[in-house]
């Protein structure tokens, strides 16, 4: 090809003319077209963070029960007695904007991958989910797509989701975001990871063959979305949990017999990533003959078969010796699996067919000498004019009962019952505390442990303020721990933002990372790994910044878990924490205006972590009925959320400084709503006075079913629960039908 | 004689380790797994059939499971008299297999369902459900895409004469009615019995109840039950 066509292809696989400059010096030759598209791939932002990687470096990543911080498929954290917790988190934005249930599925599908990837058995999915207001069909029908996809892959695979979020805002009318997250158990003498060493080993693939389907994939996810996109249907790739389930059980039996030197799945850019990835980790080359990849359909092309991201593949590094075991297992699952090159001793990545020589690229420069940009960034003009709005609505609120109900009834407050019931949550027989409250708690197989999970992100907050949103979204992630009596420990995050190399969303994305920083050091959780999704634009709009937090926190006993919800009449009711006059970024402010402006709530980090720390010794001690977050529509929200699972009501009287709405509905960050049984109250108040925990007694559960609140010694509210909870239970059902 | 307990594993299956880990739980007693590629079969004093996704439910739930080798020895075991219980999906196999009359389609909601249901116990005289009341209200778990229990008039109407619906979907009070199925399943059937009375499927999902644990034990009965009735034979655990 002459060198003029080439160049028009570097911009068609996503390289600027610096970037193929630099190639050029690498090589110090033209690179063939195969190569190029290599390079095109592995140089997209989706596989070596260029714009982000020298921001990420500000997190802390270490700790002593750290076992794997982030670089490998997944975080691992050390939960003692031989048990590793594998959790990570990650995004399939794109392909579910294109194809909703295809796009979902294969985003659980390659989460579930990364996990067994390490040796650890899949043990719960979470998802964290944005779309634009739930109204007209679109947005309806990427709903019941995405809902559906998440569900029909899990299900399948019989993997319990136990948790997640769904929020709607006009902020992700034209890009959605799907993120889902996956935690597993593994023997923490059995960790498996992604390394390709021992010149003269096997390189199987293990899995589906390989078809035309994703092809570029991670180029797709590198470039904002716009009106010609139904084209980029080819980009989205099919699932076929039946197979990925097939290949978890023979990885699993490989792995448990310790058959493999490493493994690694194929995601984004297929075997160009895998392949090179392994070969970088292990320090050593790959050689593949491209002739040996069992394909779908005949006349792939040689950059088609590197690039494709056809799902429920695996590559692995085995030793001659034991190739035998490995292909017996493979046969028993009915799992194809095919030898189809080396690892070798020099650092190449060399790509063959039989013995003509298609590709010869040093690894590592496909990989950790990938180019890195430290992008421009500027504070956006509307930063500080929507930090200094007034969203103080003290004394201009009348109607308190009938603002509850419109809250109860908007879709980012209602029950997500409709979601979750179309989620397996209890396959496992590990799942104790279910989706409907604060984190989800499962048990730790082969321990008296308990193990707490929940992913969390109120973006408002950090469209307002990067730095504190994001610190908030850490805070009541570890608050959702906390309360159902666990320690917080660690942290996997997907970073969902708009294009790095829009300053003003570059400046976001800083800020927001220097506050995950500033929380996680705080809190002392630790961020063991992620994903980086930019590019999430409709039509040159950026979505909301969302950097979504997904926690795991551990408890010691399982037994000594804490409901979200009230249990007996007559328990005190206790909010602890200080609720302040705050309403910029909230629930309410929204209902009322239309918009998002304000101050955001202020947090204090030290405070958060006392508060957590109580929590869980309050949990240990057995002192708590429920325990239950103030987030999304403050306390009066979590109140309906903490009495509607048994119908049991509340009759509560107190006083404060700050005006009715705000000590309802204000969103002030730090606070728990507890439940103590007479018997327990003093020994709690005691302990609430060692910690010098601020704190008000709200009032009793009451029998009656009745939600009655005065306030101030004036009656806000006195309201049959059942009402309220018709609103609340049936909101999210009535819109989302087709 | 000792009790022999056995679950079948299909490739998709997904309940198997959760049904080994409550009889165990439960019963105290071992239960080995049994591949389907199988063609012979110890003879198992019980047999289980678990739930999940067999052959990704491709086709329709259990159609292809019906011609793994192992299910000979499955219809073997049900002829012989061993206890045979399909739950969820290993009900569906078993009405594709023929070994229960009926058959499981979509859910009337279109939609996979999974929830706590009610269900009441229509009949305690099966080996499956002996430490039960007559009538007595077990809070379990569904899960299911395809739980709508259908058969022809005559069937339905046999099952009922014979009192082989063993449970039905009722509302936390008992009560039974058009509305009180979940997935849309005739005369709200959530389990039936075989004709010999010794092969059962339902629909929830026992082994997920089985553990004060897990929120609640109306399912341990079900394997106690089968101990229960195999005691008297003189098999014991």
């Amino acid at each position: 090809m002459s060198e003029e066509a080439l160049e028009d292809k570097w911009s068609e696989h996503g390289l600027t003319e610096e970037e193929y400059k630099r190639l050029l010096r690498i090589l110090g030759r033209q690179p063939n077209y195969l190569e190029l598209a290599l390079f095109g791939v592995m140089w997209s932002e989706h596989c070596c963070y260029k714009h982000s990687k020298g921001e990420l470096r500000k997190l802390p990543t270490e700790a002593h029960f750290v076992l794997q911080g982030p670089g490998e498929n997944a975080g691992i954290v050390d939960v003692g007695e031989g048990v590793g917790v594998v959790f990570k988190i990650e995004s399939h934005n794109h392909p579910s904007a294109i194809e909703p249930y295809q796009g979902a599925a294969t985003g659980v599908g390659g989460i579930i991958r990364d996990i067994f990837t390490m040796g650890a058995r899949p043990a719960a999915i979470l998802d964290s989910l944005r779309f634009g207001p739930l109204e007209g069909h679109r947005v309806k029908g990427l709903l019941n797509g995405v809902v559906a996809g998440i569900g029909g892959y899990g299900n399948c695979m019989g993997i319990p989701n136990v948790g997640g979020e769904t929020f709607f805002h006009p902020a992700y009318s034209g890009n959605p975001l799907v993120n889902a997250m996956c935690v597993g158990f593994v023997d923490t003498n059995r960790v498996f990871r992604g390394r390709a060493t021992g010149p003269g080993n096997l390189v199987l693939l293990v899995g589906s063959r390989t078809g035309r389907d994703g092809i570029k994939g991670a180029s797709f996810a590198s470039v904002e979305l716009s009106d010609s996109d139904p084209d980029k249907r080819h980009n989205v790739q099919v699932g076929d949990p039946f197979m990925e389930k097939l290949v978890m059980e023979a990885t699993l039996e490989i792995l448990e017999n310790g058959l493999a030197v490493g493994v690694q799945d194929l995601g984004a850019a297929g075997l160009t990533c895998s392949g090179c990835e392994m070969a970088s980790r292990g320090r050593s080359g790959i050689a593949l003959d491209l002739d040996l990849v069992p394909l779908r359909e005949d006349g792939l092309l040689d950059w088609e078969i590197m690039l494709s991201e056809s799902q429920e593949r695996m590559l692995m590094v085995v030793e001659p010796g034991k190739l035998d075991r490995v292909r017996a297992i493979c046969d028993k699952w009915d799992v194809p699996c095919t030898a189809i090159g080396k690892v070798t001793d020099d650092d190449c990545f060399v790509l063959r067919r039989g013995q003509k020589v298609l590709a010869v690229v040093p690894s590592v420069f496909l990989t950790d000498k990938a180019p890195a940009y430290q992008p421009p960034m500027s504070e956006p003009p509307s930063y500080q004019p929507l930090k200094k709005a007034d969203v103080g609505l003290a004394g201009k609120i009348q109607d308190i009962p009938g603002l509850l109900k419109k809250l109860l009834a908007s879709p980012n407050i209602a029950s997500k019952r409709w979601v979750y019931e179309q989620y397996d949550c209890t396959v496992g027989a590990n799942t104790v505390l279910a989706p409907s409250g604060d984190a989800a708690v499962l048990r730790i197989p082969g321990t008296r442990k308990g193990l707490a999970v929940t992913c969390d992100c109120n973006s408002r907050f950090v469209a307002l303020d990067p730095y504190w949103g994001t610190a908030m979204a850490v805070a009541e992630a570890a608050l959702n721990v906390a309360v159902t009596g666990a320690r917080p420990l660690a942290i996997t995050n997907c970073l969902n933002f708009g294009s790095p190399e829009n300053p003003e969303v570059f400046w976001q994305f800083s800020k927001a990372v220097d506050g995950l920083a500033e929380a996680a050091r705080r809190l002392g959780t630790p961020i063991t790994g992620g994903n980086v999704s930019f590019y999430n634009e409709y039509d040159g709009v950026p979505v909301y910044p969302t950097p979504v937090i997904g926690m795991v926190g551990v408890m010691d006993d399982v037994d000594n878990r804490v409901p979200h919800h009230f249990r007996k009449e007559g328990d005190h009711v206790f909010l602890v924490g200080r609720s302040l006059e705050e309403f910029g970024g909230s629930e309410l402010h929204w209902l009322l205006a239309g918009r998002d402006e304000g101050h955001v709530p202020f947090l204090n980090l030290d405070f958060a972590a006392r508060l957590n720390a109580f929590l869980a010794d309050c949990a240990k001690l057995r002192y708590l009925e429920s325990a239950h977050d103030c987030s999304e529509g403050g306390l009066a929200v979590a109140l309906l959320e903490s009495a509607a699972t048994l119908g049991l009501g509340v009759s509560l009287d107190w006083a404060d400084n700050i005006s009715p709405a705000a000590a309802l509905f204000g969103e002030t960050c730090s606070r728990a709503l507890v439940s103590v049984s007479p018997e327990k109250l003093g020994q709690f108040m005691g302990y609430l006075q060692d910690f010098n925990l601020p704190h008000t007694q709200l009032g009793r559960v009451a029998g009656d079913g009745l939600i009655s609140v005065r306030y101030n010694g004036a009656g806000l509210l006195h309201e049959e629960l059942k009402g309220l909870l018709g609103l609340w239970e049936g909101a999210l059902a009535g819109m989302a039908g087709i | 004689m000792r009790l022999k307990a056995a679950i079948v594993v299909f490739p998709g299956s997904n309940c198997d380790r959760d049904c080994a880990r409550a009889w165990e739980f439960v019963t105290g007693g071992k239960a080995s797994f049994v591949w389907h590629k199988e063609s012979s079969m110890e003879d198992c004093d019980v047999v289980i059939l678990p739930g999940g996704f067999s052959f990704g439910d491709y086709l329709r739930s259990g159609a292809i499971a019906r011609f793994s080798p192992v299910m000979a020895e499955v219809a073997r075991l049900a002829k012989r008299g061993s206890l045979v219980l399909g739950i969820c999906n290993g009900f569906q196999i078993l009405t594709e297999a023929g070994l229960l009359p009926g058959s499981l389609i979509r859910n009337s909601g279109l939609k996979y369902v999974c929830k706590d249901v009610f269900v009441r116990v229509e009949n305690v005289s099966s080996p499956f459900t002996g430490r039960y009341e007559e009538g007595q209200v077990l809070r379990i778990p569904i899960s299911h895409g395809e739980g709508n229990y259908n058969a022809p008039g005559d069937v339905l109407e046999r099952l009922r004469d014979e009192g082989r619906v063993v449970l039905r979907y009722s509302d936390p009070s008992g009560r039974v009615g058009p509305d009180t199925a979940p997935n849309g399943s005739a005369d709200s059937i959530a389990g039936v019995l075989g004709e010999g009375g010794n092969v059962l499927g339902i629909m929830p999902h026992p082994e997920r109840v089985s553990d004060r644990q897990l929120g609640g034990t109306d399912g341990a009965a079900f394997w106690e039950s089968m101990v229960d009735s195999l005691r008297v034979k003189g098999i014991r655990v």
